[in-house]
């Protein structure tokens, strides 16, 4: 699958592959009013990753439903529809709406955006506020439930566990890492926030060990999410117990990212047919 | 439609300290490149850097299915990307953004590069001198075009095509920050002496600006331009991750919000824009 925000709303991307091909489509965080986004810079990018600061900028629920989810509608992939709330009510509201739109296969619940002043993370950094949201979203709709979860967390274990306790039909890990590049001349951060989420190739083996005490904290499948570049990437959080891996930064690096490295995967798989375990 | 695609270099030179001309094949993106568009390169393998870097198009030649790039050492990207042998291949995504629009019906053009902003100018002037030529071509009593191009360097060495860029002008005025070559000062200064000596008020109205360099440069262009009510166009600048409209990394705030350099621009109308 692709991961949200990394591959707008498949269209931006439909004129370099056939979306057809892919596993799913993670829509990028999708809110119930439109957002503005964060002051620029939004990007800065560091030793083999990136931080940045997007601050969840989309046109809202109503435009997505009129514009993009009809696009998505053309494709075989399944959409899976990622969405952000400033509180409890919002994300019910979203998956309520959403649990209407047969397109949908699954929603992804974004309870882990570092870039946004309220909400966001907030709720995926405690495990009372993760009971509450996917609680709510669970009463709201029969659809899959995907908790996508932070690593600026002491145990990730704990907020999976609660999440699924509230009726996560799965878990996906990792959203970006809390960071901050400064600017020498300034002293002043690089970004037009003072703080950014990192991603890319730099985080994986933080989402590599998270995905690994997930896989072994729950029942649900875990889906690997954190600087998968390559086919063996993928191996890596599939061994580690991921039952499924999202590619994200690597879109912005190459087009081809994801079928490259579904092609990579298949390959890897075939020279060793039970290393993984597929069931 | 932009490609990924791994191009040959043909050419690449440094024609100045830390100035390049890099030449590159490909016939999908010298074909359907248009002035004002940029190109997502990938500076070297591997993950440092990680992102690709975006330059513009400086020259397009679909005969010879060319593009030419001229670009600045600044970083880690760009040093990487000097390193690049004739004969090697690189991996393009483009050409991508909107680029300039050429009016053909508007008399003067004036043309005004700061810095390494005028790279994009040279595809510019010459499609700016194709279309004036096609535009005039039944009726030659238009004098056949007034094409003006101001660049500005912050010194001597860093002046950049001046030589070609004459080739294609009317006239071509250099100035220096400290003054060691051409007239010193800004290059915005050199802009509103054009107008205020060489226009009419009339004749504003029949010009258009365009212009690419660092943003307090841009800032004082469009204050100029809609004093003088000119038409103008800018190409600016953010940093950038996808290059395609996906990221929502390269935001600039214009009057109707945020917008994306890399889609919606880099060109933009000044009077579009909302400079802090
Ligand atoms: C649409 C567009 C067209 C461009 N065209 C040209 C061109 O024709 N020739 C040319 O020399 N440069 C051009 N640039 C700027 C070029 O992209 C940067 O110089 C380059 O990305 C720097 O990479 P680096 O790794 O060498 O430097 P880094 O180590 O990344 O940065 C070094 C310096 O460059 C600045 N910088 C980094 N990224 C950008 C960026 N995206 N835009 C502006 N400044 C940046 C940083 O603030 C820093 O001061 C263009 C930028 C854009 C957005
Ligand atoms: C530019 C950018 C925008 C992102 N936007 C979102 C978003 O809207 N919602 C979300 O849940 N995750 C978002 N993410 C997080 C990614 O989906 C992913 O979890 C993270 O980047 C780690 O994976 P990667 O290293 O493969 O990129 C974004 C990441 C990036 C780099
Ligand atoms: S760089 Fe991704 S939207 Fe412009």
């Amino acid at each position: 699958m692709v991961a949200s925000g990394t591959f707008g709303w498949g269209k931006e991307y439909s004129e370099y592959m056939d979306l057809n091909k892919l596993g799913a489509i993670v829509t990028k965080s999708i809110t119930l009013k439109p957002r503005e986004g964060n002051p620029p810079p939004r990007i800065v990018e560091t030793p083999s990753g990136m931080l940045n600061s997007i601050g969840l900028q989309n046109e809202g629920l109503e435009h997505f439903l009129k514009e993009d989810l009809p696009f998505l509608a053309k494709f075989d992939t399944p959409t899976i529809v990622n969405i952000a709330g400033e509180t409890v009510e919002e994300y019910a509201e979203l998956a309520k709406r959403l649990s209407k739109e047969t397109m949908v296969k699954a929603i992804e619940v974004n309870i882990s955006c570092p870039n946004v002043k309220q909400g966001g993370m907030a709720f995926g950094v405690d495990p009372g506020l993760t009971k509450q949201v996917i609680s709510a979203v669970r009463n709201a709709t029969k659809q899959p439930i995907i908790a996508k979860l932070t690593p600026n967390v002491t145990d990730i274990t704990v907020i999976g566990r609660a999440a699924v306790e509230a009726g996560a039909d799965a878990l996906s890990a990792i959203n970006t890492i809390v960071g901050m590049a400064l600017d020498l001349e300034t002293g002043k951060s690089r970004l037009g926030r003072e703080t950014g989420g990192l991603s890319g190739p730099a985080i994986r083996p933080i989402a590599v060990r998270m995905v690994y005490e997930l896989a072994r904290a729950v029942k649900v499948p875990v889906i690997g999410i954190g600087g998968i570049m390559t086919g063996n990437d993928a191996v890596e959080f599939l061994l580690a117990g991921a039952r499924a891996v999202q590619v994200g930064t690597a879109n912005f690096v190459d087009t081809a990212a994801p079928l490259r490295i579904l092609a990579e995967l298949h390959d890897y798989v075939h020279r060793h047919p039970r290393t993984l375990n597929l069931s | 439609m932009p490609i990924q695609e791994k191009c040959r270099v043909l050419v690449h030179q440094p024609i100045g300290p830390r100035f390049y001309q890099l030449t590159l094949l490909s016939r999908d993106i010298a074909t359907q490149a248009q002035p004002g568009q940029f190109v997502e390169v990938k500076c070297a393998d591997g993950y440092v850097p990680l992102l690709r870097r975006p330059i513009s198009l400086h020259r397009i030649d679909p005969q010879n299915e060319t593009f030419t790039l001229l670009y600045e050492v600044v970083g880690q990207g760009t040093e990487l990307l000097a390193k690049a042998a004739v004969g090697a291949e690189l991996d393009i995504l483009g050409p991508l953004g909107t680029g300039f629009k050429i009016d053909p019906a508007k008399k003067t053009h004036l043309l005004v590069g700061g810095g390494m902003g005028v790279a994009p100018l040279m595809a510019l002037a010459e499609e700016v001198k194709i279309q004036k030529s096609k535009a005039c071509l039944p009726d030659r009593q238009v004098k056949s075009l007034d094409l003006f191009i101001l660049i500005g360097a912050r010194n001597k060495e860093c002046v950049q095509c001046e030589g070609e860029l004459k080739a294609v002008a009317d006239q071509v005025i250099v100035s220096t920050d400290d003054g060691s070559y051409g007239q010193k000062g800004f290059v915005s200064d050199q802009l509103l002496d054009i107008i205020n000596n060489r226009l009419s008020v009339v004749s504003c109205q029949s010009s258009v600006i365009y212009a690419c360099g660092p943003r307090p440069m841009l800032k004082a262009v469009a204050q100029i331009a809609a004093q003088k009510q000119i038409d103008c166009q800018l190409s600016l600048e953010e940093r950038m991750a996808c290059g395609i409209g996906a990221c929502k990394g390269c935001a600039v705030l214009t009057t109707s919000g945020y917008k994306m350099v890399c889609k919606d621009g880099p060109v933009f109308n000044a009077s579009d824009l909302v400079f802090s």
